[in-house]
């Protein structure tokens, strides 16, 4: 078996746990539920990038890949933070917060 | 193919065998709790292994650099938002699932 | 907590890593990239110390001693923990037990007790629900793997000169 074919496998293995993150996703119940399966799918969304970078073979796709991984935690605490003090930036909103 | 290819190939394969295992954990388990360890899997050994074998297939510095740079951010950052997500839950007021005490329950 | 002192240290430690990282990303030498890359890095620095994040704690150069072991060791404990949590996702019927422990660490550093905290969670199948004082609340994945994260042992693994060292 050829490294491309052995990649392409790979591949789809990777997109069958994203679809199993996305039925969690789409299951629930709670939205912390939700949250933890859009985190899985964007941790496996960079495994994604990065296979693809290997299968082109351009090394600079995984800067893309890396972006993407600071992009899913950074929105993945943004949507919690919303969820736990019902705004996004506002100081005053948070507790114990100095001012 | 040559023995680096022949690792490289191997760890992927591991890599995305885990990570399949972890969806399976998080569309099996029975609550939030729980699915939350399954996930776990597939933030640190299945990316680890997944990542490495790309880099044996890669066999570049600079591919191997910033691959090494993605699993550290993963790993650095997974327990953060885990911490944040069990936290949040509990704090929603989720109670954690327990087993009752009969086994055939 | 001494603002003067570490400042100037931590400065040039986060543009040279900052710096490094652009070499490493880059990959290129010629004149052109090395100008946007010193561009890069000094907006980068500036933005930093704007913001005021430039202090021992976001810049923790002074833990890189001891904490090689206990790296090495938590590695060893997350392969033995996916091969744990995998065991209990494949089992035809699930015989998990999720419990919630609670238990008093040693660490008395607020680092410390980051650094306990985020191993636990790290390692699969255990992860911190709630830190106060230094009481710890874990929630594990069966009652075994809770227990064995409630017995201290990587407690006791986290460097004692994890906040002292210079």
């Amino acid at each position: 078996m050829s490294i491309a074919s052995v990649l392409l496998l790979v591949g789809l293995a990777v997109l069958a746990t994203m679809a199993m993150a996305l039925a969690r996703g789409l299951l629930g119940p709670t939205v912390y539920d939700r949250i933890l399966a859009v985190n899985m799918f964007g941790t496996k969304t960079v495994l994604l990038i990065a296979l693809l970078a290997a299968r082109s073979g351009r090394s600079d796709y995984l800067d893309i890949a890396l972006l993407y991984a600071l992009i899913n935690f950074i929105g993945v605490i943004a949507v919690l933070k919303y969820f736990e003090y019902g705004s996004l930036g506002h100081p005053h909103a948070e507790e114990g917060d100095e001012g | 193919m040559s023995g680096i290819e022949w690792l490289g190939v191997i760890l992927l394969v591991l890599g995305a065998l885990l990570g399949l295992v972890g969806g399976i954990g998080v569309l099996r388990f029975p609550d939030f709790f729980t699915r939350l360890h399954a996930a776990g899997v597939t933030d640190t050994l299945a990316t680890g292994l997944f990542l490495s074998g790309l880099a044996c297939l890669f066999g570049d510095w600079q591919a191997t650099l910033k691959l090494a740079l993605i699993f550290f951010f993963v790993l650095f950052t997974s327990p953060t938002a885990s911490h944040a997500l069990a936290k949040a839950a509990l704090h929603g007021g989720l109670k954690p699932w327990k087993r009752r005490e009969d086994p055939h329950g | 907590m001494v603002p003067g002192s570490f400042a100037m240290k931590h400065k040039v430690s986060l543009g040279l890593v900052l710096a490094a990282l652009w070499l490493g990303l880059s990959g290129k030498l010629d004149p052109l990239f090395l100008l946007l890359g010193a561009v890069s890095v000094g907006f980068a620095l500036w933005t930093a110390l704007r913001m005021d994040i430039v202090d021992r704690e976001s810049h923790p150069i002074h833990i890189s001693g001891g904490l090689i072991r206990f790296w090495i060791l938590l590695i060893r404990d997350i392969v033995i923990a996916n091969t744990q949590v995998v065991r209990e996702i494949l089992r035809p019927r699930l015989a998990i037990t999720p419990t919630v422990v609670e238990f008093e660490s040693q660490q008395s550093s607020d680092l410390g007790k980051v650094i306990l905290g985020n191993s636990i969670t790290l390692t699969p199948g255990t992860v911190t629900l709630d830190i106060q004082g230094s009481r710890f609340r874990v929630h594990g994945l069966t009652r075994e793997i809770a227990e064995e994260a409630a017995s201290g042992v990587m407690d006791r693994r986290i460097p004692r000169d994890v906040e002292e060292g210079r």
